[in-house]
């Protein structure tokens, strides 16, 4: 297992590789001199070459490329364009926000979102059914900041229950979490009902039946577990749905994370901010899928014999 | 006597087009139909905005004495801080997250077609060179990669497009890609290719009309992704900017104006709402009429 935790890692490199690559030609090969908008309009052009030959800018770019690389491995991702601190630092700061965030997320859209799936299904065609359906499409059909705004509305608003902006306590969280919850809720509910009504079809549950198990017992131990393995799955795509929407949540809630610092410095085109905290999204993105399949050899022995 | 009339009967039943039957399950699926009818009114109401309502009169044009509004005789949907017609303002922003929709996704579309077919029919080498180069792309989260693109290209109308568009293609790629694998194996190909059939007629004929379904499922389906999209990035400021009117824009302006004027952040919400439900239902009724043996 260890062995192929191993593998799973090394083969993210060339990812992590290939998209600090991308990242780096999108930014350096587009208008914008990063030393001029730092000085500003009226600089002289004599300032403007000081500050490009200290920043390294005037270097060939595959070379600023291997020397990027050379100091990020070391943990160094430059320093802001705008504050000239080191960007690890902040990133370091504002990192587990997100994190907690976006796990917070996945917690509730699992805890709410499959049990209903689950009810869903067993109850189908019923009242219930029908309005866990009508939910999640409309759920699906929400974007994620005005979800935000409408909870806000009548949360802090109007019935002053809950806190609406920073993350001082654990309160502050829920909302947030509940927002960011909802997409995942509504994919969970239909997968988790569809992959029930096939496994509840299968010849094995109707062996259960008529060995007269209770129903209780046919859902939990037979139908569940291999209900739950395409589901498990989408829960590893969706997190980068999820960590997408994390950054338009922060922005709505005031939470100071990965998102609000993407955000601000690509509105102030700081390059090596913006670099930096991609790439740890895409890092976070890529780690929670292995974690998803190292989930899903738990749940289904089958798989485990494949990765040995 | 029997035999001779069922047979004679027999001879009148007509064979219904496969287009015609996928039609006929699409119409018993009410939800679906519900979807195609709103979306379908949606459009119209974008393409004929400019005989609803004057675009710099009411959209754009200030009026601060008319400012907040609440939905009543006058202004159907009320007015925003600036004294602009909310009503007016939907409507045209309706124009743009349809219109920006579907450039997305007939570029996306377009371009992932191309390298995924390449891929998928070629194999071997060339599938695998470009599915790395795609899985790449893949690792960043659709939102993050549009915003890379929109901090490297800047804000605007066309960057918004680029974005958008730059961010769905491998997705397509990937969906054309295993739909024309999923095609190339089975017996038919093989009996065409058998009977000396060209490769380019192998593809015309019986490789793009069996991959076509679940790809124009997709397709709408990311249409409504990129509704969302569009409105999320203009929300955060890194979209459409203003004064153009755009949903996600007007309900990022209507934030600080909420606690008393909530009517500004609900009403552009639910068109949002309507706009992405419309095509999620459409994109589902078309997935069932396609296939009706995935339905349970």
């Amino acid at each position: 297992m260890a062995k192929y935790i191993l593998k799973r890692l090394l083969m993210m490199l060339p990812v992590i590789l290939g998209i600090s690559f991308l990242l780096f030609s999108i930014m350096n090969l587009t208008p914008g001199d990063p030393a001029r908008l730092r000085l500003g309009e009226f600089a002289t052009q004599e300032d403007v070459e000081k500050l490009r030959e200290e920043m390294g800018l005037n270097e060939n770019f595959f070379i600023r490329y291997i020397n990027y690389l050379k100091d990020a491995v070391r943990g160094d991702f430059g320093n802001s364009y705008n504050t000239n601190l080191p960007v690890m630092k902040d990133i370091l700061a504002r990192f587990p926000v997100t994190l907690r965030l976006s796990f917070n997320g996945i917690c509730l859209a699992v805890l709410i979102g499959i049990p209903v799936g689950i009810i869903s299904a067993v109850k189908q065609y019923t009242i219930v059914d029908t309005t866990s359906l009508i939910l999640a499409l409309l759920l699906a059909a929400m974007p994620v900041f005005w979800l935000g705004l409408i909870l806000i509305l009548v949360f802090s608003l109007k019935l002053d229950l809950l806190p609406s902006n920073g993350i001082d306590t654990w309160i502050h969280y829920i909302l947030p979490s509940l927002t960011l919850s909802a997409t995942s809720i509504a994919t969970l509910i239909r997968m988790t009902r569809s992959t029930m009504l096939e496994v509840i079809r299968q010849d094995y549950i109707r062996t259960a039946k008529a060995k007269g198990a209770n129903e209780r017992r046919i859902v939990f131990k037979h139908a569940l577990r291999n209900a739950l393995l395409p589901v498990v799955t989408v829960i590893g795509i969706n997190f980068g749905v999820l960590l997408g929407g994390a950054v338009v949540v922060e922005s709505v809630f005031g939470i100071p994370g990965l998102g609000t610092l993407m955000i601000n410095a690509v509105k102030m085109k700081d390059t090596p901010t913006v670099m930096a905290s991609i790439m740890f999204a895409a890092m976070l993105a890529g780690v929670v899928n292995l974690a998803v399949d190292i989930l899903y050899t738990y749940i289904d022995p089958r798989v485990k014999t494949q990765y040995l | 006597m029997a035999e001779i009339t069922v047979l004679a009967k027999k001879k009148h039943v007509k064979k219904r087009s496969q287009m015609k039957s996928i039609w006929f399950r699409y119409k018993k699926n009410k939800l679906a139909m519900f979807g195609l009818i709103l979306f379908i009114t949606m459009t119209l109401v974008a393409i004929f905005a400019n005989f609803i309502v004057d675009y710099e009169q009411v959209a754009i044009k200030q009026n601060i004495s008319n400012k907040f509004q609440v939905p009543g005789k006058d202004h159907i949907f009320g007015t925003d801080q600036y004294g602009r017609d909310i009503f007016a303002r939907i409507i045209y922003g309706s124009r743009i997250s349809l219109f920006v929709g579907l450039v997305t996704v007939a570029i996306a579309l377009t371009v992932g077609t191309i390298i995924g077919s390449v891929a998928g029919y070629y194999g071997g080498k060339v599938d695998n060179i470009l599915m790395r180069i795609m899985d790449v792309f893949l690792a960043i989260p659709h939102m993050i990669m549009a915003i890379a693109i929109v901090a490297a290209l800047g804000q605007g109308l066309f960057n918004l497009l680029l974005a958008m568009s730059i961010s769905k293609i491998p997705q397509f790629a990937r969906i054309i890609r295993s739909a024309i694998l999923s095609v190339k194996s089975q017996e038919f190909i093989e009996a065409a290719k058998a009977c000396g059939t060209k490769d380019s007629r192998i593809i015309r004929k019986h490789i793009i009309p069996n991959a076509i379904g679940p790809i124009i499922v997709q397709a709408t389906l990311h249409m409504a992704t990129t509704i969302l999209g569009i409105a999320a990035l203009s929300f955060i400021g890194l979209g459409i900017q203003p004064p153009t009117p755009e949903w996600g824009s007007m309900l990022s302006d209507a934030r600080d104006q909420m606690r008393y004027y909530p009517y500004l952040v609900i009403i552009p919400g639910i068109a949002i709402v309507m706009a992405v439900l419309s095509l999620n239902l459409i994109g589902d009724g078309l997935r069932d009429a396609l296939d009706p043996r995935l339905k349970n």
